[in-house]
């Protein structure tokens, strides 16, 4: 593709710049190629994609009376760790910003013309790459196998008041909290006896629930257990309420952001292994434009790590 | 540099050329061969802008025939309710319910719906979008800023391609057996979303989704190559500021798209999320039946706004490139330099970053906040400024010029008169006080159709008539295209000038009949006398149909290189340019492009030096 496009500019001999007139016009008025500025046209409409659905997100999070914590929904990681808020997002995080690293050093390698240079670090940052999105895999696995959250359910929900739970008998629990605590509503899997099938992270005691209304709890018909509590505080003080669900477009609008966003990942991922086998190959050993190639996906790859910057913000930190 | 032996058959152009031009060795490396190798890389899988500037062209047309057609079957039965249908049976087949017993076949209302979404769809993406910016940004850029082609020839081949996949697509969805789309062209939650809400909804709209999305895709595939051949590929000499307008405008028009055809897709993906996945992004507290649906917590709302941040700048992508056209033509044939050149590449500029700020002007009565309107009322109206601006130098080009009377300025003239009579409603429709009364009646469909449709076709048929020589090599016949365009603006007049006055008694748009309410009946007539306008108006569009086909292989031929007297690049080529455009050189550029009628001569082209002591007058 590059070499039948540069094949068109008419400006690629080295007869510009002859007598170093002023040439008004003509090439290079940001003093790059013409592919590189397409990448840069490209970037800036794909920004405003996700703008839209950066906005998108605002509009519903903040027409939504409560929204899930992100300290308490994202705190869970592999091997069992089950509390360390935003630890495995910050992993996540910190590989995709170290590949950003790995790709300055293969565009310099390209520069320099070093061929075995540059190979190894567009591998390294696809290995990152990579790495970034089996953790997504995982965190994706354990929001919808283990916690049960979906684009239409959202179990992860926030007190509004201050309470405190009550035992599954309807007695007073010791177990209080305070406005603006997350939960998550357990999905109660019959086949583990006495257990919930919620393992990692939000744990809670050992009861064999059953369905329908009772005293402490409402099982609904796909098994979500809604734990009740007393209101302490304000004007509802003293009545019983039950957890709801959290507002369903958090579920939607992560699945549909983080995924768009990983499908870029996964773009990103392809083409910087078929610009490993070109430079491998010597392609560009060849090709009048050199390394461009590598820069040009340098390019997108940065873009993409900037926007999860700002998908990191909006899902993890706000 | 001048060791040329002159030849007797050098014209004057020529010589400058090769005295001035700039040699590329375009030519020694034999690469335009295997563009142009066999009949399918010459004219089907062609990456040569001229062709695909006539693909984008003939596409275009092809739609604005089956969006027009659409147009006049609702009008037939908007005019004419009572009448029966029965004889549209054999083209519409079960769109057309037959009465048994009295023989009376009318319009189903559902597809009635399917009708004007389609209509709209069309006429708005495929034919203004890309039939014109596609077409004379491929045409012009290259040719005008003195480039052997696109930046990518592949991409903007796919840039077609990918408009030809989403033409198939939309195609294909008039035939389903549940119909298009139908809840209008802007494709508003829950219609689009809900399956259920009407027929065109199911597998209709999931037609139109994609491909809109394919749409998208080639708007941007062709955007980015048009910015970057007008900032990268300008030969020497050819600063900004000598630039055609033409060039401005798809320059322009470019970037608009660039940054606001994202955005509606942003839309569409959470479209598809909805339909399909159950998402709830746009759809709350609906009840079907009595029976609440499952979708909670999103905002219909936010839909409008997505879809008009591009709806608005879309306008300006329709209207820009005609502008520009409009601008050239004006210039070429009054035999005079474009008035106030510079104040027309700023008020361009302005217009298009206005255009970003205005988009909840057509949310007025959707519920947004008043104390919002207010912001989008104020810079809706700075708009009318830079237009005037515009308006004032067209008609000061005209002023006093030594005007031809082809149909290509008749057309340009034209464009001028629909976009003042259009602008004049603008500034009513802009005014969220008024849009209580105006909003959604015919008032809003006279103001759109003549300020935007019938403006911006005029911009189209003054480029065709303007550049027919250019893509092929003969003219089309100047009678026709005067006949065209008496008919054709005189109809149109005479469709959409009636229409204000029943927007302003309140008769709303979209509807399919009107004989239930008693406050209309008086219309009755005055919407017969707008199908028949509307029927006769379109038969005058077979004119140029016909003169088109007809000049393609029968048209009198182009004997000079540049027939019209113009002093921009793309006269310089051949008649028929081949591949790479110039046989040899590729000119530069010593002067602006608009010296007419310039120190006793009749026009100076751009590849002319300036002469001993004369000032570039872009330079001022």
């Amino acid at each position: 593709m590059a070499a039948t496009d540069t094949a068109m500019d008419p400006h690629v001999d080295a007869h510009h710049h002859e007598n170093g007139e002023d040439w008004s016009g003509g090439k290079e008025p940001f003093r790059i190629s013409y592919g590189k500025l397409m990448m840069w046209y490209f970037l800036v409409s794909d920004a405003f994609t996700f703008a839209g659905f950066l906005i998108a997100y605002g509009a519903l999070r903040f027409s939504s009376p409560s929204w899930p914590v992100p300290d308490f929904v994202f705190k869970t990681a592999p091997f069992g760790i089950d509390n360390v808020p935003l630890g495995f997002v910050t992993l996540m995080s910190f590989l995709l910003i170290i590949s950003s690293v790995t790709m300055v050093r293969g565009v310099q390698e390209g520069h320099r013309e070093n061929k075995k240079g540059a190979l190894i670090w567009v591998l390294l940052t696809a290995l990152g790459g990579l790495g970034f999105l089996s953790c997504q895999a995982w965190e994706w696995t354990n929001l919808i196998a283990t916690e049960h959250m979906s684009v239409t359910r959202n179990p992860f929900g926030t007190h509004t008041e201050h309470g405190v739970y009550l035992n599954p008998d309807g007695s007073e629990s010791k177990e209080t909290f305070i406005n603006g605590k997350g939960y998550l509503i357990h999905k109660f899997d019959p086949a583990h006896a006495g257990g919930e099938s919620h393992g990692e992270g939000h744990g809670g005691e050992h009861v064999a629930y059953e369905k329908g209304d009772h005293p402490g709890y409402f099982m609904d018909a796909q098994g979500f257990v809604h734990r009740k509590f007393k209101v302490t505080e304000g004007a509802d003080a003293g009545k019983v309420k039950m957890e709801e669900f959290g507002p369903r477009a958090f579920g939607a609008l992560f699945f549909f952001i983080t995924g768009f966003h990983g499908f870029h990942v996964l773009t990103g991922v392809l083409i910087l292994l078929i610009v490993a086998i070109n430079i491998a190959s010597g392609l560009y050993v060849e090709r009048r434009n050199g390394y461009e190639m590598v820069e040009k996906i340098g390019l997108y790859w940065h873009f993409v790590d900037l926007v999860w910057v700002f998908v990191f913000l909006v899902f993890y930190l706000l | 540099m001048a060791n040329v032996a002159i030849n007797p058959t050098v014209t004057h152009e020529e010589k400058l050329i090769e005295d001035y031009g700039y040699d590329d060795h375009f030519h020694d490396h034999h690469h335009g061969d295997k563009y142009q190798s066999n009949f399918i890389t010459t004219y089907i899988f062609s990456q040569d802008h001229k062709i695909i500037a006539k693909q984008f062209l003939i596409t275009g047309m092809f739609w604005a025939i089956i969006g027009g057609l659409m147009s006049l079957v609702f009008r037939l039965q908007l005019g004419f309710p009572e009448e029966s249908l029965a004889w549209l049976k054999p083209f519409l087949g079960k769109w057309i319910v037959v009465n048994p017993e009295s023989g009376m076949g009318s319009l189903s209302p559902d597809f009635y719906y399917a009708l004007v979404t389609m209509h709209g769809t069309i006429i708005v993406f495929f034919v203004l979008t890309a039939g014109l910016s596609g077409t004379f940004s491929n045409l012009l850029i290259p040719l005008q800023v003195g480039a052997r082609d696109m930046a990518s020839p592949l991409l903007n081949m796919m840039s077609y391609w990918f408009f030809f996949l989403a033409s198939v697509v939309m195609f294909f969805s008039l035939f389903l057996s549940t119909g298009p789309f139908s809840g209008g062209w802007t494709a508003y939650p829950p219609l689009s979303i809900l399956p259920q809400a009407s027929s065109g909804s199911a597998s209709g709209m999931t037609f139109w989704l994609i491909s809109l999305v394919f749409f998208v895709v080639s708007v941007l595939l062709g955007g980015i190559n048009y910015i970057t051949t007008v900032l990268n590929l300008r030969t020497k000499g050819m600063n900004m500021w000598r630039m055609p307008l033409t060039i401005w405008a798809f320059f322009i028009t470019a970037i608009i798209g660039l940054l606001s055809f994202p955005v509606l897709a942003s839309g569409f993906f959470l479209v598809m999320f909805d339909r399909s996945l159950g998402t709830s992004f746009f759809l709350s507290d609906i009840y079907i039946g009595g029976k609440a649906l499952e979708h909670v917590g999103g905002s219909p709302v936010l839909y409008q706004h997505l879809f008009w941040f591009l709806g608005h700048p879309e306008v300006y992508i329709i209207i820009l490139p005609a502008m520009g056209i409009v601008s050239e033509v004006l210039a070429v044939h009054s035999r005079k330099p474009i008035f106030g050149y510079k104040a027309m590449v700023f008020s361009m500029l302005a217009i298009a970053f206005l255009s970003f700020i205005v988009w909840a002007h057509h949310m007025f009565m959707s519920g947004v906040n008043p104390f919002i309107s207010n912001f989008f009322v104020i810079f809706t109206l700075i708009i009318a400024v830079p237009s005037a601006v515009k308006v004032f130098n067209w008609i000061s080009t005209l002023f006093r010029g030594n005007i031809r009377f082809t149909a290509a300025i008749l057309f340009a003239i034209g464009f001028v008169s629909m976009f003042i009579s259009g602008g004049l409603t603008g500034i009513f429709l802009g005014n969220s006080a008024i849009d209580i009364q105006l909003h959604d009646t015919y008032f809003v469909v006279a103001h759109f159709h003549i300020v935007m449709g019938v403006a911006a076709f005029f911009g189209m048929f003054a480029g065709v008539y303007h550049w027919f020589p250019k893509m092929y090599g003969r003219f089309m016949n100047e009678a026709l295209g005067k006949i065209h365009f008496w008919g054709t603006i005189i109809g149109a007049y005479l469709i959409f000038w009636p229409m204000h006055y029943t927007g302003m008694a309140g008769v709303p748009r979209r509807y399919y009949r009107f004989d239930t309410f008693q406050a209309f009946s008086h219309f009755d007539e005055l919407n017969q006398f707008i199908t028949i306008a509307a029927i006769v108006t379109f038969a005058f569009q077979l004119l140029l149909v016909i003169n088109f086909f007809y000049s393609i292989w029968y048209g009198k031929k182009v004997t000079e290189k540049n027939p019209w007297g113009a002093t921009t690049l793309e006269w310089t080529t051949p008649i028929k340019p081949g591949h790479g455009n110039w046989p040899g050189k590729i000119p530069t550029v010593q002067r602006w492009a608009y010296d007419y009628s310039k120190g006793g001569r009749d026009f100076i082209p751009q590849i002319e030096p300036l002469a001993e002591g004369e000032k570039d007058e872009a330079a001022h």
